[in-house]
């Protein structure tokens, strides 16, 4: 067949290649963290506080060490470095010594022969605590009404953004106060480790599920108090991750059970301990006025943003900055005040989700939008595709949009998706197409349908002047490609696109991947969409200096110019003369190998006034939303989401599809049914049978259209994936219902998510 | 109280030495007999990743206690490619893009069989609801959907050619 260059070789970038794992994972040989078994391996567990607030009077270990079975157990005198952790701030002890701060904080570990003879010797340990009134309201906190409830203070993080004409007003004014539950990423391998001391004690290496091997070692280390070069962190199978992986978990107290124990720990929690062990979404309460022409041209966005960050900071910074950069939605705005607080609470510790911050911006936004596209007499998307942003524009940042920022092609092939062809009901008449379902609680004759819609803006990569940076190794050898990179795979799909990109620089076949561990540098955090650019760079940059060495190779051999050499599929080729070599064939008995740290354009942190290239990049989305509402009993069946999303370009348009689908399951969940419920400082939903997921009679068909702008700025094109589909997701799902609602004659403005049945039956 | 009994996984008679009573039969195919392919996620039955099959009815092990499970024929995930050979629905969930993370995916091949089983020609309804008791916080469902639909389609195919082929029928 006539080779037209278009065509696509197996396995190259464009292809829907398979997870090299898949096999692997569906006949359950895959090996997760929680799997990691070792002969004569211990169980750790750990003692949480039961108090939002207290001080610790006491605490008592000798009845635990009397049960037989009892190897260690371990509280804060017995940690040999840093007493505390923390991503950006070291704030979160190890173990509570004198306070505790939420419910779950660690007290103390055991670690025993059986996982049940731990839980009798956590039961057996006294904690004596004096109970102390918690701070609990966010508002409190920015008040100033509560005693500081930790040496750095109840402000997390205060920043303001005025751009323009602080006082522009707009002929048309709407406002309105929402707010976010909070969500808990729920994946599904709960948090497991295995750690394995050295001989001698002198160093650990930990097998752990995490989204950032370096980072963990670098706050392992310090609490360890031994070198880093002591601490080899080795990436246990990931069971989903989604941000909650970012922080501390089990990390460090696993390392110190098989230090003091000088044998193998494993440490695994349960769900309940899951809820409690790691950093979730945080709630948010975020005022918008938008000021518009009578035209519906955006003049001023004004916002306050109060995110409850938990009791200590993980990201909660970060977060409060990506959401409060990111008030004016994907539209041109010439004016903005905006003021957000990221406070300490004693409720659980908030830090990364997939969305980071934008997930609750938007939900503001969007909402606004339609209000104002209301009070203007348009249509949502005529008012969206109106203000909508493009490249070249300036952010209230002050930061000018670099990216490709096709909003309004992402509105318009939208727009020209196909509707649900089945009436409510369906032409079948299943119960399963109706709200409540299978409970066939619901007539269709109290069936309204609903549509609404969702644009979204996103940051790429980290913001802020961090140097977020990542690093591969390629080596070339015999025909086959070798990669190693640090680069945690938690169910993305990083391992298959590594694949391709070899493939496709170096004409192989046949790549193969090193263990992921920390014996290469950093690749950073699997968050922020960023490895697809990042590692993504880092192996494509890393295969092209491999490329130039076999090029200087075979142009030697050959008498050429190094430059004339390319690569057309799996050969060599003069692209001026008419050399053609099989890679394979050139490979023969020669190693070239690079190493490559790769980085994104640096930027700044914020002025006072909230200016600055504070943003790497930026992805956007659009959704629709239809939904079936049975008005009386509040019941909502999402019928169909569509989405237009800019990829940039899809390197995998499989894996792909398989980000959309998944994050508009998150963001339907924070929809209608994910929440964390809270009451003074307890949770009482800390269970998959209390909080609820989506399921697939929950989770409506997707029809989704890739936006293909390669963008210039990212190495392969191609922009990350992950987030953006779980940000307007939920906004469309929530308008679709108010449409519905008004459909039925209801006015509700729905200004909370989760909707509960009662906020729609009101 | 330590016990002694003997399963029957995946054809083969095993010891369980030293068990504790109260332990489920998820702890002792992962902890005892080594057969981590079954997952525990939830351990109260709502996340079916600890699925396998007791005498061919689909369990969410995590409730089930092991000492309970004496003269039964219990199938895990290791049980279904014995041979290495992957199944039929196994290959469907790499083809379709089913797999991310993988945690819920065990679990999930071992509903999707039950069902195949019971319903060769399941369709998108008897699908959805089939399922419905596994959890997946990857995907959104719909590659799992799609890979079931398609081995639905093929076996439902493949048994009406086999029934038109032979020879009794009309």
């Amino acid at each position: 067949m006539l080779d037209t260059g278009r065509s696509l070789r197996a396995g190259t970038i464009g292809d829907s290649s398979l997870r090299p794992d898949g096999m692997a994972k569906v006949q359950g040989t895959f090996a997760f963290s929680s799997d990691e078994q070792l002969d004569g391996a211990v169980f750790g567990a750990t003692l949480r506080s039961p108090h939002p607030s207290a001080r610790i009077v006491s605490i008592d270990v000798s009845k635990a060490w009397q049960i037989s079975g009892v190897e260690a157990v371990l509280t804060a005198d017995d940690v040999p470095g840093s007493a505390t952790y923390g991503l950006a701030t070291a704030d979160q002890p190890v173990f509570a010594s004198d306070v505790v701060r939420y419910v779950g904080e660690p007290v103390a570990v055991v670690a025993a022969d059986h996982p049940e003879t731990a839980g009798r010797a956590l039961a057996a340990i006294v904690v004596e605590y004096e109970v102390l009134e918690p701070l609990l309201d966010p508002e409190d906190a920015i008040r100033g009404n509560h005693d500081d409830i930790h040496p750095d203070g109840n402000i997390l993080r205060h920043q303001r953004i005025v751009c323009g004409d602080a006082d522009a007003t707009g002929d048309v004014v709407v406002e309105g106060t929402y707010e976010l539950g909070m969500q808990d990423q729920a994946f599904l391998g709960l948090e497991a480790a295995l750690a394995i001391p050295d001989d001698g004690g002198g160093g650990v290496e930990l097998h752990v599920a995490t989204q950032w091997l370096h980072e963990d070692r670098r706050q392992i280390a310090a609490c360890l108090a031994i070198d880093e070069s002591k601490v080899r962190l080795v990436l246990g199978g990931v069971g989903g991750a989604f941000g909650a992986r970012e922080d501390i978990s089990l990390q460090v107290h696993t390392c110190l059970l098989a230090l003091r124990l000088a044998r193998p720990v494993r440490m695994h929690y349960s769900r309940r301990e899951s809820f409690l062990g790691h950093v979730h979404r945080h709630p948010a309460s975020i005022w918008m006025r938008h000021h518009a022409t009578s035209e519906g041209e955006l003049v001023k966005v004004e916002a306050r943003y109060v995110f409850d960050g938990g009791a200590y900071a993980s990201t909660s910074g970060p977060v409060l900055i990506n959401g409060i950069t990111h008030a004016q939605g994907p539209y041109r705005c010439p004016n903005a005040v905006v003021e957000g607080w990221a406070t300490r609470t004693n409720n659980l510790p908030c830090g990364a989700m997939r969305g980071f911050g934008v997930v609750q911006a938007c939900f503001a936004h969007e909402s606004q939008m339609d209000r104002l596209a209301a009070a203007c007499g348009l249509q949502p998307l005529e008012i969206r595709e109106r203000n909508a942003i493009r490249t070249g524009d300036r952010l209230i940042t002050g930061q000018v949009l670099e990216s490709v920022a096709p909003v309004v092609e992402c509105i318009a092939e939208l727009d020209a998706l196909a509707l649900p062809d089945e009436p409510v009901g369906g032409h079948d008449g299943h119960p399963l197409r109706l709200p409540g379902g299978a409970g066939r609680t619901t007539d269709a004759r109290h069936v309204v349908r609903g549509i609404g819609w969702g644009v979204s803006m996103k940051n790429l990569m980290y913001s802020e002047g961090f140097d977020d940076h990542a690093t591969a190794r390629c080596r070339l050898a015999d025909g086959t490609a070798t990669l190693k990179f640090a680069t945690s795979e938690v169910g993305q799909g990083f391992v298959v696109i590594a694949g391709q990109i070899a493939r496709t620089v170096l004409g192989v076949d046949t790549v193969e991947l090193e263990q992921i561990d920390t014996e290469i540098g950093s690749a950073g955090s699997t968050s922020a969409s960023r490895q697809t650019w990042m590692s993504g760079g880092a192996v494509d940059s890393a295969c092209r200096k491999v490329r130039e060495r076999l090029f200087e190779h075979v142009a030697a051999q050959h008498g050429l110019d190094p430059v004339q050499l390319g690569i057309d599929g799996t050969d060599v080729v003069d692209t001026v003369g008419t050399l053609r070599l099989p890679v394979a064939e050139v490979t023969r008995g020669q190693v070239f190998e690079e190493t490559v740290e790769f980085r994104h354009r640096p930027t700044e942190e914020l002025d006072e006034d909230g200016q600055g290239n504070v943003h790497t990049a930026f992805a956007f989305a659009a959704h629709r939303a239809v939904v079936d509402v049975d008005v009386e009993l509040g019941l909502v069946k999402v019928v169909q989401i569509a989405t237009a999303q800019d990829v940039g370009r899809a390197l995998n348009p499989l894996s792909v599809i398989g980000q959309i689908e998944g994050g508009i399951a998150q963001g339907l969940g924070l929809a209608l049914m994910e929440e964390i419920v809270c009451h003074d400082g307890h949770v009482r939903n800390a269970s998959f049978t209390d909080y609820l997921l989506p399921t697939s009679l929950d989770m409506p068909d997707v029809v989704a259209t890739l936006i293909e702008q390669p963008d210039p700025q990212a190495p392969l094109g191609a922009k990350g994936v992950g987030e953006p589909p779980c940000i307007s997701s939920t906004p469309a799902i929530v308008a679709a219902i108010r449409d519905a609602l008004r459909q039925a004659g209801v006015e509700r403005e729905l200004r909370r998510v989760p909707v509960r049945p009662a906020d729609i039956v009101g | 109280m330590a016990e002694h009994f003997e399963l029957h996984v995946n054809g083969v008679a095993r010891d369980v030495h030293d068990a504790w009573s109260g332990e489920s039969l998820l702890y002792v195919l992962r902890e005892r007999l080594h057969l981590t392919g079954t997952k525990g996620a939830c351990e109260e039955g709502e996340c079916g990743s600890c699925s396998v099959l007791v005498d061919d009815v689909l369990v969410c092990s995590c409730l089930v206690l092991a000492g309970s499970s004496t003269g039964r024929a219990i199938t895990t995930i290791e049980g279904m490619s014995a041979d290495g050979e992957p199944t039929d629905v196994q290959r469907a969930f790499v083809a379709a893009g089913a797999v991310q993370c993988g945690f819920c995916t065990p679990g999930l091949v071992m509903a999707a069989h039950a069902l195949l089983a019971a319903d060769p020609d399941a369709g998108e309804h008897e699908i959805r609801e089939a399922l419905s008791g596994n959890v997946c916080r990857c995907t959104g469902y719909g590659r799992i959907l799609d890979a079931v639909a398609t081995v639905a389609r093929a076996r439902s195919g493949a048994s009406a050619t086999a029934a038109e082929d032979s020879p009794g029928r009309e």
